[in-house]
């Protein structure tokens, strides 16, 4: 089995998962090798996003990816703790919409991609300041890109 | 040396349906660089969705895709179900299966019109939006809306079908099939819609999969991939139908499919037709609805006794409505005759409603996929054990097509992308969130 030998050599720690999608934190620093392994496996990443654990965990965001082996008919669910400004590496090399999906996260949650060669807000734009998805962006905060006749009400 | 043009396609052109813009660079006609700019739909829909109950989510799910509002509708209703553990009784999950269906047809309807009209075959467009009105007025019999439905909820659906149900949605499928067979003889062996079509916008099996396409747009490619086939959900096991494939994955396979698609979700109706039992017959008593009740008592006559008071909507009262949602009292709300009747009904109404209250999954992960009209389309949510979702997530399968739109249309004429966009069905609710 491709996960049991993933599991080992790269030392990654089993998550609960109540969906059935196996699901692995990985080290930081191993996310790209381990990557560059799954990908003969799994063709295609699905999705790249994160989750925002702000006072709830030490450390703040959980990064979290979705692979499909259309091979194998199964999904898998890698998840990095990353800290308030750390860095990941970009696997825009590896899946070519790996750059669009890190720029989303980059522009909601301000997660910076290393290496990545085009990165900027892609929903937003570009004067736009902070980064919405994270718990302490207040709900009701609006940058209004031209000047509003009255104050808006809070 | 060359000199090199900067144009402006969008955000706002009359050929462009949904609000985006793409920078190109051409030499003379034809492309060397593009850059899309998308974002100008934005609404924050996972934003507002972490500041509001399970319940309130389903109408903003709605808003998503919005020519296939149900299976939107599906996705989301699966994922908290998978968090809540609950299963659907088989009625509701036929119903489903049906009206998802429909929303694959509209969807596909909806993409392969314009790519008709863009290209100057106006009667291509008439046709497949006439056929579309058919299967909205199904829609609007059942579910009280054409676009924004809110039919599919957690644990079942909304209400039961009318009884004229069958008979109307016959009559659409008959339409569409008209439609499609039309249009099939309009377009798909007309030699100015192959020139426009064909090596036009071309992905390869290896791009496609590198650059996560599912759906519609991965078949054309010829890559046999469907989520209703790989991962069964709903009845899709029990049904027979078969999954169209392309062969080179240009603009001409891409509307091939979708065509062939149609064909398919017509064969899943009306075998889901013949396999749902019968739903209940309505007994015709002898009461009185208000209005007449009022008029007779102008008139010094009084309807003791034989008053209608319903308080419920069109096909959900008490009688069906365990027929189409799930038996769950902790979780799914009460009919409304034991809302209106009884203590224990009211309490458990108050106590999913209220505020401080709610519907309070476990917490936990989950991330459900179902074949949307594009592709997979699933619903990540991260629950804290609260009546509002910690986060929640979707994985939109137009996002990750419209990332491969500045490499498809590299190369082509200007003119070429207006076909290369049109084919792969970019719907702005979903692609923005």
């Amino acid at each position: 089995m491709v996960l049991e030998e993933v599991e080992k050599e790269f030392s990654l720690r089993r998550a609960e998962s109540i969906d059935g999608i196996p699901t692995f934190y990985c080290h930081r620093e191993l996310v790209l090798p381990l990557m560059e392994r799954l990908k003969r496996d799994f063709e295609v990443l699905l999705d790249i996003t994160a989750v925002d654990y702000l006072g709830r965990k030490e450390k703040r965001f959980e990064l979290v990816y979705h692979l499909l082996s259309l091979s194998e008919k199964m999904r898998l669910r890698i998840k990095v703790e990353l800290g308030e400004g750390e860095k990941i590496p970009t696997l825009s090399f590896l899946w070519k919409n790996a750059n669009w999906l890190e720029r989303e996260v980059y522009d909601m949650f301000g997660i910076e991609f290393q290496g990545h060669p085009d990165l900027r807000r892609i929903l937003l734009y570009p004067e736009f300041k902070g980064h919405p998805l994270r718990k302490d962006y207040p709900l009701k905060k609006s940058q209004p890109r031209i000047k509003l006749l009255r104050p808006e009400r809070e | 040396m060359m000199e090199k043009m900067l144009l402006n396609i969008g955000p706002s052109h009359p050929a462009m349906h949904g609000t985006i813009q793409i920078k190109v660079e051409l030499d003379g006609e034809r492309i060397i660089k593009a850059d899309v700019e998308i974002g100008y739909l934005h609404r924050g829909f996972e934003k507002t969705a972490e500041n509001r109950t399970y319940m309130q989510i389903i109408p903003y799910t709605d808003r998503l895709n919005y020519v296939s509002p149900l299976l939107n509708n599906l996705a989301y209703a699966m994922a908290v179900e998978k968090l809540l553990g609950i299963d659907v009784p088989p009625r509701a999950k036929w119903l489903r299966m049906i009206f998802g269906e429909i929303s694959r047809i509209t969807d596909h309807l909806t993409c392969i019109a314009p790519i008709g009209m863009e290209l100057g075959a106006f009667t291509v467009f008439l046709y497949m939006i006439k056929a579309r009105e058919f299967l909205w007025n199904v829609l609007d019999a059942t579910t009280g809306a054409r676009l924004t439905t809110s039919y599919i909820r957690i644990g079942g659906v909304k209400a039961d079908v009318p009884e004229n149900f069958e008979d109307l949605l016959r009559k659409a499928l008959e339409e569409t099939k008209k439609a499609v067979r039309d249009v099939h003889g309009l377009l798909s062996r007309n030699p100015i819609f192959l020139k426009r079509t064909k090596d036009v916008g071309v992905v390869s099996q290896d791009d496609a999969l590198s650059y996560g396409f599912t759906g519609p747009v991965l078949r054309s490619t010829g890559y046999y991939y469907d989520v209703r086939k790989a991962f069964p959900y709903l009845y899709y096991d029990e049904v027979d139908f078969e999954v169209p494939l392309g062969e080179r994955g240009d603009n001409y396979d891409r509307y091939m499919v979708r065509m062939k698609e149609i064909e398919q979700s017509i064969r899943i109706i009306e075998q889901s037709l013949s396999k749902m039992e019968k739903g209940p017959v309505k007994a015709e008593d002898e009461v009185a609805e208000a209005y007449e009740a009022i008029k007779a008592s102008q008139e010094g006559k009084y309807l003791d006794g034989k008053l209608k008071l319903n308080p419920n909507l069109e096909g959900m009262e008490r009688e069906v409505y365990y027929k189409i949602m799930a038996r769950v009292p902790r979780y799914i709300l009460p009919p409304k005759e034991d809302l209106y009747r009884s203590i224990e009904g009211m309490i458990r109404h108050f106590k999913l409603i209220m505020s401080g209250h709610g519907l309070r999954p476990p917490a936990g992960e989950v991330y459900v996929p179902v074949e949307g009209g594009n592709g997979e389309l699933g619903f990540y949510i991260v629950s804290d054990g609260t009546d509002r979702p910690y986060r929640l997530h979707l994985r939109a399968p137009v996002f990750s097509i419209m990332s491969a739109l500045a490499e498809m249309i590299k190369g082509h004429y200007i003119a070429d992308v207006i076909p290369t966009f049109a084919s792969i069905n970019m719907i702005g609710g979903e692609l923005d969130r």
